[in-house]
């Protein structure tokens, strides 16, 4: 009974880890969006929300845009389909968070003699998992523009999908050459993979193999494409904030706000597949899991628990370092014309992909598989 | 060249390298300023309501009557400002001066700034520099058209702004502007 209840707790946890990591981080990106993109520009950024003159440089703002969302009106066209209108929101936000899942951010972990795998699920095809979800996300933001009854949100949901799915082809082929190199469907195998050292007869163990390195062209396809995936700037035809009317036109209140919400999640999202795919997840270099190994032969007990925390904070931190990455992307890129992020989709990242794993096969072919 | 272009990527990096730069350069001074440095600025901004720009001596803001030595309005009501004003957002009612050496004084004396374009013709056409545009105050909102009528009391009451053009009265409050009943 009481090995039940354990189990379940543990899984709880895990769970609830990754629920409160993303939407903690989710919840926060909106402070950093306003406060990277106002030092970028010499700005100081949104600092007047404060408790009891307490403003703490602005981190009240997403709370007072909370309660804005909260007790705005909620708006329903009279003619649009309730079920719908009201459903594609949650659609949207559900895939985003739910496709964290599967993203290692950590070891596996001893708990008694349980060896807990610091993922919220556990899966042998976890990279296609986070990439299913991330595409169901379409449905969310097809489902607003078509019930909204309006031909501008119709036109801007059907901008999204065919923007989302140019993205997602680029993404899937992309990710196939890391697929090849590291032989396996499970992120927890893959990231391992990238702990072992880079080609030891020529660098010794000074580096390690994170994807980056080993799959260099795959790793710049794949940020694109997923910028492009979370319809944000220089993507972000399908809303357009000065120009164009995107496909969440009719929402108020915090239905809009869930739009917004899904977009950061999904960044979220992105940055933790690019963190374990590309940058070697929860892996600190030359960090065993009994301790420091140093290439010069020098190593460093530590206890099992700090080699936990260190992971978890490693996965954490390169998260962070890529979320940044892409709100600077964000905020220096113009937006593509349509027909030209379409072109840049199905003419420059998506073949690119495919001579990606044309030329991963060749070099495994030549090199002998995991050399 | 144009191949290059066409990638983008190198314009994407130069690019970004341009940002990061100013991210990092104005993070480290933010970081400086809220270590004690004082003169460090991480931003070109001014933070408005507690910081100001110096207002320029030409500025043309909120108007003023001129008083005589007694107090009275210097204006002798001789509607040049009124015929003047391309928005007829002034409006004089003329009555005898108890001083047989001037001619009349405004009974009234009303400016609807809501109007008001602020082109500084009244204070150029004003025969006897009665009427001034510096104050420098700027901020004079109101939640109802009347509240942006300006009386003569009220306008009689301003003083000119100080140097670096720094109002030297408080802006009137909508209740005290207009007249009831006016």
């Amino acid at each position: 009974m009481t090995a039940a209840l354990t189990d379940f707790g543990i899984a709880f946890a895990r769970v609830a880890f990754v629920m409160m990591f993303i939407l903690n981080l989710g919840g926060l990106l909106t402070w950093v969006e306003r406060k990277q993109s106002a030092i970028m520009q010499d700005r100081i950024g949104a600092n007047r929300a404060s408790i009891l003159g307490f403003r703490i440089m602005g981190l009240f703002h997403p709370l007072a845009d909370a309660i804005k969302m909260l007790t705005k009106e909620d708006f329903l066209p009279a003619r649009a389909d309730r079920f719908l209108f009201k459903l594609a929101p949650f659609v949207s936000v559900f895939f985003g968070l739910v496709a964290f899942a599967s993203i290692p951010f950590g070891d596996t972990v001893r708990i008694g003699d349980r060896v807990v795998p610091l993922q919220a699920v556990t899966l042998n095809v976890g990279v296609l998992y986070v990439f299913g979800m991330l595409s169901l996300g379409v449905y969310g933001v097809m489902m607003a523009g078509w019930s909204s009854s309006n031909n501008f949100a119709l036109l801007g949901g059907q901008r999204a999908a065919a923007l989302m799915i140019s993205a997602e082809i680029a993404i899937g082929a992309s990710i196939m050459g890391v697929i090849m190199v590291y032989g396996s469907l499970n992120l927890m195998d893959i990231v391992r993979a990238q702990g072992v050292p880079l080609l030891p007869r020529v660098f010794g163990a000074w580096i390690p193999a994170w994807g980056v390195l080993t799959q260099p062209l795959a790793f710049i396809l794949f940020v694109t494409a997923g910028i492009a995936a979370t319809k944000r700037i220089p993507f972000d035809m399908p809303e357009g904030e000065s120009e164009i009317i995107g496909y969440f036109v009719e929402y108020s209140g915090m239905k809009f706000g869930m739009f917004a919400m899904a977009d950061f999640l999904e960044t979220v999202v992105i940055a933790g597949l690019t963190t374990s795919l590309f940058l070697g997840g929860w892996q600190v270099p030359y960090l065993q899991a009994t301790g420091f190994a140093f290439p010069w032969g020098a190593t460093l007990d530590l206890p099992h628990v700090l080699v936990t925390l260190m992971q978890v904070g490693a996965f954490s931190l390169k998260v962070v370092i890529m979320i940044f990455i892409m709100m600077l992307v964000r905020w220096t890129l113009p937006r593509f014309r349509y027909d030209q992020a379409m072109r840049l989709g199905w003419l420059g990242l998506f073949p690119l992909s495919i001579l990606n794993i044309v030329l991963t096969g060749l070099v495994l072919l030549l090199v002998g598989p995991r050399a | 060249m144009k191949a290059l272009q066409k990638l983008y990527l190198r314009e994407v990096l130069s690019g970004l390298g341009l940002t990061a730069a100013h991210f990092f350069r104005n993070m480290r001074l933010h970081v400086a300023r809220a270590f004690g440095k004082r003169d460090a600025h991480g931003a070109v901004t001014i933070q408005y309501p507690e910081e100001r720009r110096p207002y320029s001596p030409r500025l043309r803001s909120l108007h003023r009557l001129v008083r005589r030595e007694d107090g009275s309005p210097r204006c002798v009501a001789c509607m040049m400002c009124e015929t003047v004003c391309p928005a007829r957002c002034i409006y004089i009612v003329a009555d005898e001066h108890p001083n047989p050496e001037i001619e009349k004084m405004p009974a009234r004396f009303d400016i609807d700034l809501g109007k008001c374009v602020f082109c500084g013709y009244c204070v150029e056409a004003c025969p006897e520099d009665a009427i001034r545009m510096d104050t420098g105050i700027l901020e004079f909102s109101s939640y109802s058209r009347g509240g942006m009528i300006y009386t003569k009391e009220t306008l009689l009451s301003l003083e000119p702004a100080g140097p670096n053009g720094v109002p030297t009265s408080p802006v009137p409050i909508p209740a005290d502007r207009t007249v009831s009943g006016a």
